[in-house]
């Protein structure tokens, strides 16, 4: 089988929780709702790895949609992904700042 | 208004169980997501961009109060406090949590509601003329009739897997308030032109999406009673030959466009011809029976004006300005339907609170027979308004942030969810209709324009409707951003037309400002009484495109 296709790093791993299908990030330990604990990786070696734990935490029905983004680092090295469909992904509905992941934290790339 | 029998309340019963359980093995792991999407779509529940999304039918957009009160609690309980009226006359839900589904589908029930059909490959909510019953210019109401689709196509065995979604509108009025034009079949009644008997125009082929087609006539008039063998011999023949190894091609649209309507028409016909009808024609006790749902309710003798209504329009220039916009003539003297619209200048169109839905309801049990409409251009409508009481039930809008004046105007804009929700979408939509509705905020000036139907989509899907807007605006990306490309001259009615593509795509801030030329360029050359419509119509839409290349020009 091919090596699958990874988006230019650096990369962060999200997803949609399976029971709430709220939008959560990979860390080192597991998953968070935090965007600003998503785990940055910057090597291919850590983006296969990563890519190889979206598929399994999708077979373990931990989460739906994982997939892999590509990132800037905002200036306090933050990640904010580099397509704007991701930037709202991970923020929320830009009329409604008061719902969504921009409610409850400081989402990076967010003015 | 339908209430449910036995047999459709066991029906939905079963299948909330069915999906409980389903629910319940896809989080144990005994379903993995791709065996578990196809359950879940079935059950109207997609995963979008943030969360779920559950879209809820309301058959041809009909609501009772009971209802509305059931959908304001599901938003308040099991989501975020409002719901979102979409252009197939249904409503969404934007942030249901997977676990709670069975249960908001259990209350759905309570209420004689479902989710079923409103996605997957099968034959859709049928949607109708949100003036069904009301409009004086029709010859029958169109519900009965999509009641009687909705029965038969319900779980129908053999159009469950169809190559593509399906969709049917229908309408019973000479004006076209359905685009019944752009649907897979567009059904409008007719009166024959000798005998003067009422029966069926059958359409096919119309569709928006990535290739937007006008509907062809594959019948120009079908007796009454042959209706559903009529249908099942239609589908049958795209269900067979429709594609089903390319989706953008697996439309009944591209069928018709390949072979042609000639074609198509004789094989819907053979088969026809070959079905036993009367196996399959519901036979006219059913048909009574479904028809005595919506018998007109019990309307008062009025005259046809009211003293104390036309006293407060008089007094009160706000209200007359409501009035103008917002009512619709009713066939019944004294009596008006009443456009609620959810397009408050800034708002994102077609959302709706718990509070709102609740006043709703009120108004629609105290004033309007127990009945309120949701229309495929996203608002509400409570169809059979005393006149007396318009400015009773003017006040109780106004009060809820529902009173907007703009019915049909340039601020009444169709708008999809686009990128602020929807997992599909290339760009946002809603707030290029906040900006141009902030821009076009002022009523004198939205009234001196006229009525402009602007259409909104933040994909090549088009939910939006762009390709039939006056004006449509696609929203895509080009080079990483948000572009936005302007249409002119589309229209979704008995004149249906696709617009044409004005240049090239702007930025998201620049369409406001290319909108007031366009408006502009048509106050400057509009005859003495002519519509947005007619004006390009007769100019074309070309003669517009100096008014968006200037745009360009300044923005380069």
């Amino acid at each position: 089988m091919a090596a699958p296709k990874l988006p230019p790093l650096p990369v962060i791993l999200l997803a949609n929780d399976l029971l709430e299908g709220e939008v959560v990030f990979r860390t080192r330990a597991g998953w968070t709702r935090d965007p600003r604990a998503a785990l940055v990786v910057h090597d291919t070696e850590g983006a296969e790895r990563l890519d190889t734990e979206a598929k399994a935490a999708m077979a373990r029905n931990e989460v739906v949609d994982a997939y892999l983004v590509d990132v800037a680092l905002d200036a306090d090295g933050l990640p904010v992904p580099r397509h704007f469909r991701e930037r709202f992904k991970i923020s929320g509905p830009s009329n409604r700042p008061d719902l969504g992941k921009q409610a409850e934290y400081a989402v990076p790339g967010k003015r | 208004m339908y209430r449910y029998d036995e047999f459709d309340e066991a029906f939905v019963r079963e299948r909330v169980a069915q999906f409980r359980d389903q629910v319940a093995r896809r989080l144990d792991g005994s379903l993995a997501e791709d065996e578990f999407r196809p359950l879940r779509l079935k059950n109207g529940l997609y995963l979008q961009l943030h969360a779920y999304m559950l879209r809820v039918a309301i058959p041809y957009g009909t609501l009772r109060a009971a209802q509305l009160r059931q959908l304001a609690r599901i938003a308040e309980e099991y989501d975020r406090g409002y719901g979102h009226i979409t252009t197939r006359q249904n409503i969404q839900f934007n942030w249901p949590k997977l676990k709670d589904v069975p249960d908001i589908l259990g209350l759905l029930a309570d209420v004689e509601m479902h989710a079923i059909q409103t996605s997957g490959n099968c034959i859709r909510n049928v949607t109708a003329d949100h003036f069904a019953g009301v409009a004086a210019d029709e010859i029958e109401d169109p519900r009965p009739l999509a009641e009687l689709i909705r029965q038969w196509s319900s779980a129908h065995p053999e159009f469950s897997y169809l190559p593509r979604k399906f969709k049917i509108a229908v309408t019973g009025a000479a004006e076209d308030r359905a685009a019944v034009r752009v649907h897979d079949i567009g059904i409008r009644i007719v009166r024959h032109p000798a005998s003067g008997e009422v029966g069926y125009e059958i359409l096919v082929g119309g569709g928006l999406g990535r290739t937007p087609m006008i509907a062809k006539v594959v019948r120009e008039f079908l007796p009454k009673g042959d209706l559903l063998a009529y249908l099942e011999a239609l589908m049958r023949v795209y269900n067979l030959e429709g594609r089903r190894d390319n989706k953008y091609k697996a439309r009944v649209k591209i069928l018709v466009h390949e072979i042609g309507i000639e074609e198509f028409r004789a094989r819907v016909e053979a088969e026809f011809a070959r079905l036993d009808g009367p196996s399959i024609n519901a036979d006219p006790a059913e048909q009574a029976r479904i028809a005595a749902y919506f018998a007109a309710p019990a309307y008062e003798n009025l005259l046809p004006e009211s003293g104390t209504f036309e006293a407060a329009r008089a007094a009160n220039p706000d209200f007359a300005a409501f009035v103008e916009a917002n009512t619709f003539p009713h066939r019944v003297p004294g009596y008006a339907a009443l456009t609620i619209s959810l397009k408050p200048i800034g708002g994102a169109p077609g959302d709706i609170t718990a509070d709102q839905m609740r006043v709703v309801a009120d108004l629609a049990e105290r004033y309007s027979f127990d009945e309120a409409r949701a229309t495929h251009i996203q608002n509400l409508v409570l169809p059979h308004v005393r006149k007396a009481d318009l400015f009773a039930v003017w006040k109780a809008l106004v009060a809820a942030d529902l009173a907007t004046a703009n019915a049909g105007l340039i601020t009444d804009i169709i708008a999809c969810p686009g990128l602020d929700y929807c997992a599909l979408a290339t760009a946002r939509s809603i707030p290029i209709a906040q900006a141009i509705s902030t821009r076009f905020a002022d009523p004198v000036r939205q009234r001196e324009i006229g009525p402009l139907p602007i259409k909104i989509s933040g994909c090549i899907n088009a939910c939006g409707h762009h390709h039939v807007g006056a004006i449509g605006i696609l929203g895509l990306e080009k080079s990483g951003k948000e572009s936005y490309q302007i249409t002119l001259g589309g229209d979704p009615g008995e004149k249906a037309a696709l617009g044409d593509i004005l240049g090239p795509g702007l930025s998201a801030d620049e369409v406001p400002d290319a909108i007031e030329r366009i408006v502009a360029r048509y106050l400057d050359t509009r005859e003495s009484g002519e519509s947005f419509s007619d004006a390009v119509r007769r100019l074309g839409p070309a003669a517009f495109k100096s008014a968006l290349a200037k745009e360009v020009h300044d923005a380069a």
